[in-house]
């Protein structure tokens, strides 16, 4: 077990420093930054000035490594936009955009459980297709077309949630729904076959045969067994969700890490994106790993392999 | 890619039907008249709230707001009036004197008099402090201090345009809490003397405005009517349009004109389009390493301009508020004429003759390069492939857009220029003929005469000189002047609400109906 968790964190670091690196080179590439940074008028010697000040004239390579040397050291510069330190503006967006990944993540768990038990008990029925169809409609729909359509419902025809900010727990709702829903069909998918294969098992033949009540037999002998395999993907999709807000969070104007990184792209703010990037990716890097181990742990099988 | 963009484009066409389902299903306001605060959203969240540490649209509007100048310029009457200076005379070419009011106090209860003025004035033209924007600053030389409301201002040339900047961009600090706190706290906690207060700021997301009830009487601006004033930062147009049709928004600007037609039928809000200084041309790269030499033929660049049929793109497509253009610089700023001026009509059969002559009877094949307003460029290019030029859009990031420009790798480009709301040639024409890296004519009579139009305090020579500077530019067709470009504000029914070309939103004036 050791052994295996060495070599997947090798690999999730190296993973890491790879998204770091992409990351790095595709902000540079798109167009030059001191020109961008200097703003529309700027005349050439305010562009140099730009490009030296910030150290855009060195080669790419150096300019990568002094940046990833100095985050390792827990310097993350200062936000050239806003002229603050990028640590606290970043971790002080971190709070939203984690509350509003655990609060997507229970939403689809919230819908996808029942769903997916509905679709495994009624095997094949309409019950089942109708389950199928809400899975395929929530991965079909972009979320932020989703989201337009949630507004136009509950802001402006029902009046009943505030369209954008992030105040109170109102201004939540529509995010947590829009971003979950998205993340909602794989678990349905994950917790049907589970639920079908366990329904399936001698033990559940067993359980029925002794007399126990259909809910008992389903919801405390079955689903226990076929949930099991969901908490690992959970881990993954908490990470998928975290790196997914920067839509939903632009839309609603959601004050999260997604809002500052959209924020960050369009002022070529490099200090705050890049770590922004590698903060999520080292999040999911991290949230992968423990889903391996965890995985690992259940199954002994994946340890070997 | 193609794939990737025509996906998007789908995607778009859908949120654009589901905004038209919007405006189907929206109900009556829940206006911010009963609160008295007006909630102005925006796309932009400005860096620093300090005036002099950024460069986007809504810091010069909270600029304007919070803070106030030394000159007023009023948007009707383009006349200069004092604000903070009671008056004020150019003493030499280079020198002015400006004699202060009195009893004006900062929001913090400090008083304003020559301190603050010579504080500010040193403070941001040291290049030092870095100030965002240096043309707004560079030109200063020094602020001495004659007398408790008395001040010497003195520039580094002669620079005519003083008064409009002094007018415009800079506002003035209050001295001791500038000197303690420095940009930053300024950020932190504005302190001005303008129609409005700072009472609550959070960057990046929102801040607050409210009424100064102890702002100066003989201020040309007037006291703000309305008490508060919430401006939010949403970066998304369509949510920012679901705030105001659901009632929750009382101003939004820059909104799209089809977008802004749809909110025109919506019972509860107005829509009010106006003229803004910024203007729309193309460039047409003449130099010697141009990569379409057929350029350098004066005929091919007159066929071009003859091509485009600028009425019917202005009417159709740019919209209300919006007009053609003779030269390439807004009518209002001093010394912008079209007197003399080459014009060229909408004539595609003489763009072909000429064409010819010029030894391209089938039009050739080129590159266009924009940045904004795309569905004006695909007009453009639309009207070019009539006559034969085949012009490939390369539509990018402006930034991308200038560095081609400047490497000489563009042939055509669509540009847009807003002079920063300077009321003054000065601050158009010579970007683009002065001689600097985005010169892509560098004519050298045209350079000499901007240059005697920039360094003359005699409002005369300047006029002849940039009149003759326009007309040996538009004579040559070295650009393509096309028109200027409205904004669209939506806003709700109850607000009383007044566009200008400047496109300052002077929150001040605004009352509720």
């Amino acid at each position: 077990m050791g052994g295996y968790i060495l070599k997947r964190l090798g690999l999730a670091i190296a993973v890491a420093l790879a998204v770091s690196m992409i990351a790095f080179l595709l902000l540079r590439l798109s167009g030059d930054p001191a020109i961008a940074i200097a703003g529309e008028g700027a005349r050439s010697e305010d562009i140099e000035m730009v490009r030296k000040t910030y150290g855009f004239d060195r080669p790419l390579p150096v300019q990568y490594v002094e940046w990833l040397g100095k985050t390792l050291r827990g310097d993350f510069g200062e936000s050239i936009y806003f002229k603050t330190p990028a640590a606290p503006l970043i971790f002080a967006k971190l709070e939203t955009t984690m509350a509003l990944g655990l609060l997507s993540l229970a939403f689809a768990l919230a819908l996808s459980i029942p769903l997916g038990v509905l679709a495994a008990v009624y095997r094949n029925s309409w019950i089942d297709r109708l389950c199928l169809a809400l899975a395929v409609l929530g991965q079909a729909l972009p979320n932020f077309f989703f989201a337009l359509l949630l507004i136009m419902v509950f802001s402006i025809t029902l009046r009943w949630l505030p369209v954008s900010g992030s105040d109170t727990w109102q201004h939540f709702v529509m995010p947590t729904i829009a971003l979950g829903y998205y993340a909602a069909p794989a678990f349905m998918r994950l917790i049907r076959a589970g639920m079908i294969e366990v329904l399936e098992a001698d033990y559940i033949r067993t359980a029925r045969a002794k007399g126990l009540p259909a809910s008992r037999v389903i919801f405390k002998h079955a689903l226990r067994n076929a949930v099991v395999p969901v908490v690992a993907l959970a881990a993954v999709q908490l990470g998928f969700l975290l790196g997914g807000s920067v839509v939903i969070e632009t839309i609603f104007a959601l004050d999260g890490l997604g809002y500052l990184a959209y924020q960050s792209i369009t002022f070529k703010d490099f200090p705050v994106m890049q770590n922004i990037v590698l903060l999520l990716s080292v999040i999911y890097v991290v949230l992968t790993l423990a889903s391996d181990v965890a995985n690992a742990w259940l199954d002994p099988r994946i340890r070997v392999a | 890619m193609e794939n990737c963009t025509r996906g998007r484009t789908g995607l778009r066409i859908a949120a654009g039907v589901l905004l038209a389902a919007l405006f189907a299903t929206t109900g009556p306001a829940l206006a911010g008249k009963k609160d008295d605060t007006v909630r102005f959203a925006y796309d932009q969240a400005p860096e620093s709230v300090d005036p002099f540490f950024n460069n986007v649209r809504i810091g010069v509007i909270i600029g304007a707001n919070v803070w106030d100048t030394l000159v007023y310029r009023d948007p009707n009457t383009s006349e200069y009036k004092g604000n903070l200076a009671r008056a004020w005379k150019q003493v030499d070419d280079r020198t002015i004197e400006f004699d202060l009011r009195e009893g004006v106090k900062f929001h913090n209860g400090e008083d304003f008099d020559a301190d603050s003025v010579v504080y500010t004035l040193n403070f941001v033209a040291d290049p030092a402090n870095k100030v965002t924007t240096q043309a707004n600053v560079n030109w200063i030389e020094k602020a001495t201090k004659l007398g408790k409301y008395k001040v010497r201002l003195t520039t580094k040339q002669v620079f005519p345009a003083a008064i409009e900047y002094l007018a415009g961009p800079v506002v003035m600090h209050p001295a001791k809490y500038y000197a303690e706190v420095g940009p930053k706290g300024q950020n932190t906690k504005p302190v001005g003397t303008g129609p409005f207060k700072v009472v609550n700021y959070v960057p990046g997301k929102s801040i607050t405005l409210e009424k100064n009830t102890g702002y100066f009487k003989d201020s040309p601006k007037g006291a703000a009517k309305i008490n508060r004033v919430e401006i939010r930062f949403i970066p998304d147009r369509q949510t920012q349009m679901a705030e105001m049709l659901s009632g929750n928004g009382d101003l939004i600007m820059h909104v799209p004109k089809d977008q802004a037609d749809q909110a025109a039928k919506v019972p509860h809000l107005q829509v009010v389009s106006g003229e803004t200084m910024r203007i729309a041309f193309m460039q047409l790269n003449s130099l010697d390493g141009t990569p379409t030499p057929a350029l350098k033929d004066p005929r091919v660049r007159k066929a071009i301009t003859h091509a485009i049929d600028r009425e019917s793109i202005v009417k159709n497509i740019v919209g209300a508020g919006s007009r053609v253009l003779n030269t390439q610089c807004f009518p209002s700023q001093f010394g912008c004429t079209d007197q003399g001026a080459a014009r060229y009509a909408y004539d595609p059969a003489l763009a072909k003759k000429l064409l010819a002559e010029a030894g391209f009877p089938g039009g050739f094949e080129t590159e266009i390069f924009a940045y904004r307003e795309r569905n004006q460029t695909e007009a453009i290019i639309n009207n070019l492939q009539q006559v034969g030029i085949k012009a490939k859009l390369n539509f990018s990031q402006y930034a991308a857009m200038r560095d081609a420009i400047r490497a000489g790798k563009a042939s055509l480009t669509h540009q847009t220029w807003g002079s920063f709301s300077v009321n003054d040639v000065s601050a158009s024409i010579p970007v683009w003929f002065g001689g600097e890296s985005d010169d892509v004519t560098q004519d050298k009579e045209v350079q000499d005469l901007l240059k005697k139009g920039n360094n003359s305090v005699d409002p005369n020579v300047r006029k002849q000189a940039y009149q003759q500077a326009l007309k040996k530019i538009a004579d040559n067709a070295y650009s393509v002047p096309l028109w200027s470009l409205p904004v669209y504000y939506v806003a709700s029914k109850d607000l009383n609400f007044t566009a200008y070309a400047d496109e300052m939103v002077r929150l001040w004036e605004m009352t509720w109906k």
